[in-house]
């Protein structure tokens, strides 16, 4: 016991509590901390254009990373749980982004969203050099770009969770189901989609999290740029502390994420995971399909 | 079984079109639809392996398609040239000392929080779960500075154990359940034959958790091995460095040299790979048991 209790004080618990004294001094992390400033850190955060800019992204970023990977999660799930030749490998093969580190992962698609880089040597070999664009140099479109490379990366872990929730769905239902006349499409979206209910509320609060949290991916790719049309709280809050040794004024952005996440956390509980606890939205649902 | 269940109007009508040759009834939509999703995502992983063995007036001329003729110049560098070795062998002993210290510690801590009823038991497992909560980015300041003044800069220790600390939480939820499957006759057995308290945690309840131990090992190690955000703060010297940190000091310092770089960040993909497919079943079982948990 003691060993982990000391390991997580030390580590985590005084860290999160010093951020939270360090965010109402104004302090370059060098001699005494005595410019008291009260809440000015919080208001000039706040305040400032760019730290909104990073707020609206990291909010567009965990909006619309659930709103694409759900529904393309969600159909490549189905078509894999269905016993076919090369099934398992499928299975291994989509989940592999995810095992790679974001840092290589970063560097490889840097590389390919290059001007000269193989995305846009594709397009021009498959007849699309329209498209062609500076992916990550031009700013209306990093945050897309980045949005893309997201889903990339994360989109095995939806379908693998989503896979494991499947299995939970009993075939009978299915069979029941197709003898009743219904269309495999019928029945994955009356039957098993509000079945699987709990995995996709786990997997988006998961997501959510993750999201607001972001760093490694955009800081290879863009470190927050173009004219920081990408930058996220966590990019945001390692410019000032590390690049300025704005230490106080850190610390409070750093205190405002884990505000933000945590309120947004706590929304996602009352309103969206508290379904699960006594819904019995699958058998109305059941009911129609057998009508 | 599940070739009956479900068959898709149409791809039933395509398999029995085509169905003399006694094809299981899948529809070929399957197969496009795994085709597509199978090249989206190993296409940049193959292209960046394929253009290391490529030279930059090759990648320059003609970025798409195969190398011709192939060159060995840039895997061959990389691999000669000591940093990525030093780089990988960086990487294994942070892994593993953050691994064995989680393991250790989050055992040591789940065994009590699972099988013992005592005062502020409940409350004391909350304080572990609230650290789910406390996201690295948060606290990456003042580690930082206490990390400086702890002289743990330039360090593995200093990157260890911030590593394991912030593991813990996640490895707690994932063992107590095992821990408390254990029948209680085992214990009951155990102190009958003599055995003390900590006799039965190291030649019972250790050996019997051990499929839960291997788990959040292994998501420990995968989590200690791709972290950036702390070798990058706190490990300056070139000769400490892990591979992310590596990687992207390479690609930063080496920017003209596309192809070497494809070829070095190729390299760092090959040992982040074949753990994954060793351990493939245990990193999975890992993230779905901490989903239902």
């Amino acid at each position: 016991m003691a060993p982990a209790l000391l390991l997580f004080a030390i580590f985590v618990v005084v860290p999160v509590v010093q951020a939270a004294r360090f965010s109402v001094f104004r302090w370059n992390g060098l001699g005494p901390m005595e410019n008291f400033v009260g809440l000015q850190n919080y208001v000039m955060a706040l305040s400032d254009q760019i730290f909104q800019r990073s707020v609206t992204n990291n909010l567009t970023i965990a909006i619309l990373s659930i709103a694409i990977q759900l529904p393309i999660g969600l159909l490549v799930a189905l078509l894999l749980n269905r016993k076919f030749p090369g099934q398992t490998a499928m299975r291994v093969i989509v989940f592999v982004p995810y095992v790679l580190a974001e840092v290589v992962a970063g560097v490889i698609w840097k590389l390919l969203l290059q001007p000269q880089g193989g995305v846009n040597a594709f397009l021009e070999t498959i007849g699309l050099d329209s498209f062609a664009k500076a992916w990550v140099g031009d700013p209306s479109v990093a945050l897309w770009t980045v949005m893309g490379v997201l889903t990339w990366k994360y989109l095995g872990l939806a379908i693998v969770l989503l896979l494991a929730g499947l299995q939970g769905v009993p075939e009978e239902l299915h069979e029941a189901a197709s003898i009743d006349g219904a269309s495999w499409w019928q029945s994955q979206r009356k039957i098993t989609i509000p079945l699987l209910g709990p995995t996709i509320r786990t997997w988006a609060f998961l997501s959510m999290i993750g999201s607001l949290q972001l760093f490694d991916m955009v800081w290879i790719l863009t470190r927050g740029g173009p004219d920081n049309a990408t930058t996220t709280m966590a990019t945001y809050l390692i410019r000032q502390g590390t690049e300025r040794s704005q230490y106080g004024y850190a610390s409070a952005v750093a205190i405002i994420l884990f505000v933000i996440s945590f309120i947004l956390a706590g929304l996602f509980q009352a309103f969206v995971l508290n379904r699960d606890a006594g819904d019995d939205k699958p058998k109305q649902r059941r009911k129609k399909v057998s009508r | 079984m599940t070739s009956v269940v479900a068959p898709p109007s149409r791809g039933s009508r395509a398999a029995a079109r085509s169905g003399s040759h006694g094809r299981r009834s899948v529809s070929p939509w399957v197969y496009v639809a795994s085709v597509l999703v199978a090249g989206v995502t190993l296409a940049p992983v193959v292209y960046a392996v394929l253009s290391g063995f490529r030279s930059n007036g090759q990648l320059g001329a003609n970025p798409v398609g195969l190398p011709n003729p192939w060159i060995f110049d840039n895997y061959i560098g990389v691999l000669t040239s000591g940093s990525f070795w030093q780089y990988a062998v960086n990487s294994v002993i942070i892994a593993v000392f953050t691994t064995t210290l989680v393991v250790v510690a989050g055992v040591m801590a789940a065994y009590p929080l699972a099988r013992y009823r005592f005062k502020g038991r409940q409350a004391l497992f909350n304080v572990f779960v609230m650290g789910l909560m406390f996201p690295l980015t948060v606290a990456i300041i003042p580690l930082f500075l206490m990390v400086r003044q702890l002289g743990l800069t330039n360090t593995f220790a200093g990157v260890a154990l911030p590593q394991a600390a912030f593991a813990l939480p996640m490895t707690i939820v994932i063992l107590r359940p095992f821990l408390m499957a254990l029948p209680n006759e085992l214990e009951e057995a155990a102190m009958l034959d003599g055995a003390s308290r900590i006799g039965f945690f190291w030649r019972i309840l250790v050996p019997l958790s051990g499929p839960g131990m291997v788990t959040t090992g292994v998501l420990a190690f995968v989590g200690s091995w791709n972290g950036y955000l702390l070798p990058l703060l706190f490990l300056n010297d070139p000769g400490l460095k892990t591979l992310p940190l590596g990687v992207a000091d390479f690609s930063t310092e080496h920017s003209a040299d596309t192809a070497g770089v494809l070829a070095f960040t190729s390299l760092a993909v090959i040992p982040a790979l074949v753990f994954f497919l060793t351990m493939q079943k245990r990193i999975v079982s890992g993230l779905q048991g901490a989903v239902k948990g």
